[in-house]
């Protein structure tokens, strides 16, 4: 995993955001354990109590269990796990069709659009 | 929690000027402070106060609830901001005579942080550049188990791949016990191993908030934040 964070927004979001794709996108598979808070700590160079902050927050929201002898795993459900990638995927919807509807594009248009490219894909 | 440095209406004067002015402060245990401002802010001064190199003009300063003297200076791994050592002895000497001062100097990890960063043990202070000389100083700081580390510009004349490696290993050092303070002009190159900055101005501290807390408020890096609070 590479941790690429920018510089105007907080950083635990940013780490937040980028274990939830590590999540939906399989690479820390549903029951999986989590590397430990230095671990990540280090890989990201952040400081650990941000690294700490961003992993309550997933808990709270579900996608992280704690488990009291074997530091943190992933969570086995898996219908939670799609509705987070379900969720991020309508995010990154509605920007696109912002996008575009800011270029001018008509509904009509955008479809057209999308159908061509995902022909030449 | 006990905090590890408090400052209370701390005042330290020069005889020409005032450095300190009213300095309240609580640093606690656990957290990677960063103590920013801009020249002659009073930031190496707090430093050499709480490294009890200076004695305050008034106020009171307490390192883990003690005042600063012999006593604390067990506790206390400072990194001055110019070389104080002997430059005719080598890396290997220098780690030596850390070790028979400090008992909480772990040899074997300066040993290995040399390695790591190309220095060889033989190689005397005074043949090495600027950068080099202030990498082994940091290696030898950070090598002590301290409760309060305070770093005075610690990365100024290191190149950012070695600036790099030092924050990684200002990291993997960290320990919940103890608090790094680190006073530096790069902040772009720290923001993201800080927990808390403390921002201070003509002897006093303007703002004491965390990194992320200033990004969500401003929007903006703490880099560009201090361009912005600061600009001349």
């Amino acid at each position: 995993m590479t941790w690429d964070l920018k510089s105007d927004r907080p950083i635990y979001l940013q780490l937040v955001e980028h274990l939830q794709l590590a999540i939906v996108s399989g690479r820390l598979p549903a029951g999986s354990r989590v590397p430990p808070v230095r671990e990540l700590a280090s890989q990201a160079a952040v400081n650990p109590n941000t690294m700490q902050k961003a992993l309550q927050e997933l808990e709270q929201s579900g996608l992280i269990q704690t488990q009291r002898t074997s530091g943190r795993i992933v969570t086995e459900d898996t219908d939670r796990i799609q509705a987070t990638r379900d969720l991020l995927a309508k995010n990154q919807l509605d920007a696109f069709f912002e996008q575009m509807q800011r270029l001018g594009c008509t509904r009509h248009e955008i479809l057209a659009l999308v159908e061509k490219e995902l022909s030449i894909v | 929690m006990e905090p590890i440095l408090e400052c209370r209406k701390l005042f330290k004067d020069y005889t020409s000027c005032r450095a300190l002015a009213g300095v309240d402060l609580s640093l606690y245990p656990g957290r990677i402070i960063g103590l920013l401002g801009p020249n002659g802010s009073g930031k190496s001064t707090l430093i050499k106060l709480a490294a009890g190199l200076l004695t305050p003009t008034s106020g009171e300063l307490f390192v883990a609830g003690k005042t600063p003297g012999a006593a604390t200076k067990s506790l206390v791994s400072y990194l001055p901001e110019r070389t104080y050592l002997p430059d005719w002895m080598t890396a290997q000497q220098v780690i030596d005579f850390f070790a028979d001062f400090y008992a909480d100097f772990d040899a074997q990890a300066a040993a290995d942080m040399l390695h790591r960063l190309n220095i060889l043990p033989g190689t005397k202070l005074k043949t090495m550049s600027k950068g080099t000389k202030e990498k082994v100083q940091l290696i030898l700081v950070m090598s002590r188990r301290a409760q309060l580390y305070l770093l005075d510009e610690p990365i100024g004349g290191v190149d950012p791949a070695a600036r790099d490696y030092i924050l990684q290993t200002i990291l993997t050092n960290y320990n919940p016990e103890a608090a790094v303070v680190i006073s530096t002009h790069l902040i772009g190159d720290v923001e993201k191993i800080l927990d808390q900055v403390v921002f201070l101005q003509n002897g006093q501290v303007m703002l004491c908030a965390t990194v992320d807390d200033i990004r969500a408020e401003h929007g903006c890096s703490v880099d560009t934040f201090f361009r912005e609070v600061f600009k001349c």
